[in-house]
């Protein structure tokens, strides 16, 4: 089997989407921030969808805990996750602009490494780690667009996650209840759920549809 | 009367620390907006909140 064109697979996703929207879909840059069940989700979600340029930060190894829900194979235990989802996305994506970074995201190096694309996903699992996100970017870095998660937790209805448009740049996603340090475990299929309502509000922003 | 996701409360006065208390939110991971602007989380005690003003709640809960 021969690898596709850069060509042959643009003209795949154009006809799926569209010509209109693939060229934005194209042009358009997201990071992903935390890349364990939401992120790693939403940015399979995205390399998917044809978007041009990916980057994914994380500072964490592949733990056999994580593959009930993270998109990371048994042969990549203990591999760092950038690198480890950087091989799955090349081979999902092979034209993507992808770049990586493992490195622990802080309030000193947050106005530096999120300020090369246009939308920002949270995909923390730590509610400290969430809210240290988020109010860093919408108070350093206010015009980018941000798409957060919280809430995915446990086995209550899937129904209970939805996409909330806080802000004109700020969206969140999930029921904001569901907590796991409620001894609520994480079940794939939810938690998938959210990643893929984060990655259709990024790909709805993309396409300058800005309600939810 | 102002609102907090988008139901109505008497807090006028209330500063956004106090306010965040008087609706269970005290203590919780957050993020708010008032009136579109983030408020830093270095200024909820000083932020008073006034007639119509709207605030946004985020809380976060772990899992991700």
């Amino acid at each position: 089997m021969t690898m596709p064109t850069r060509e042959e697979m643009y003209r795949a996703l154009e006809e799926r989407h569209g010509k209109e929207l693939q060229r934005r879909l194209s042009a358009a840059s997201v990071v992903v921030c935390g890349i364990g069940g939401l992120g790693s989700n939403i940015a399979i979600h995205l390399a998917r969808a044809g978007v041009g340029r990916l980057r994914i930060i994380d500072f964490d190894r592949v733990d056999i805990s994580n593959l009930n829900r993270q998109q990371y194979f048994p042969e990549q235990l203990g591999m760092y996750k950038s690198d480890a989802l950087y091989d799955t996305l090349s081979r999902i994506a092979p034209y993507c602009d992808i770049s990586r970074n493992c490195v622990k995201l802080t309030e000193e190096n947050i106005p530096e490494l999120l300020n090369g694309e246009d939308i920002i996903c949270e995909a923390f699992d730590k509610a400290d780690q969430k809210e240290m996100l988020v109010n860093t970017v919408l108070e350093k870095l206010p015009d980018k667009f941000l798409v957060s998660g919280s809430g995915m937790a446990g086995l209550s209805s899937a129904n209970n996650i939805v996409t909330r448009k806080v802000t004109r740049h700020f969206y969140v996603c999930g029921d904001e209840v569901s907590d796991v340090a409620d001894g609520l475990g994480l079940i794939s299929a939810r938690v998938a759920v959210c990643a893929a309502h984060m990655a259709h509000m990024a790909i709805r922003i993309i396409a300058q549809e800005y309600d939810v | 009367m102002l609102t907090i996701n988008g139901k109505e409360y008497e807090l006028n006065g209330k500063t956004v620390a106090e306010a965040l208390a008087e609706i269970g939110y005290g203590g919780q991971r957050v993020a708010v907006e008032l009136n579109e602007s983030i408020v830093p989380r270095d200024q909820y005690d000083s932020t008073v909140l006034y007639e119509g003003d709207h605030l946004e709640v985020v809380r976060f809960v772990g899992g991700g």
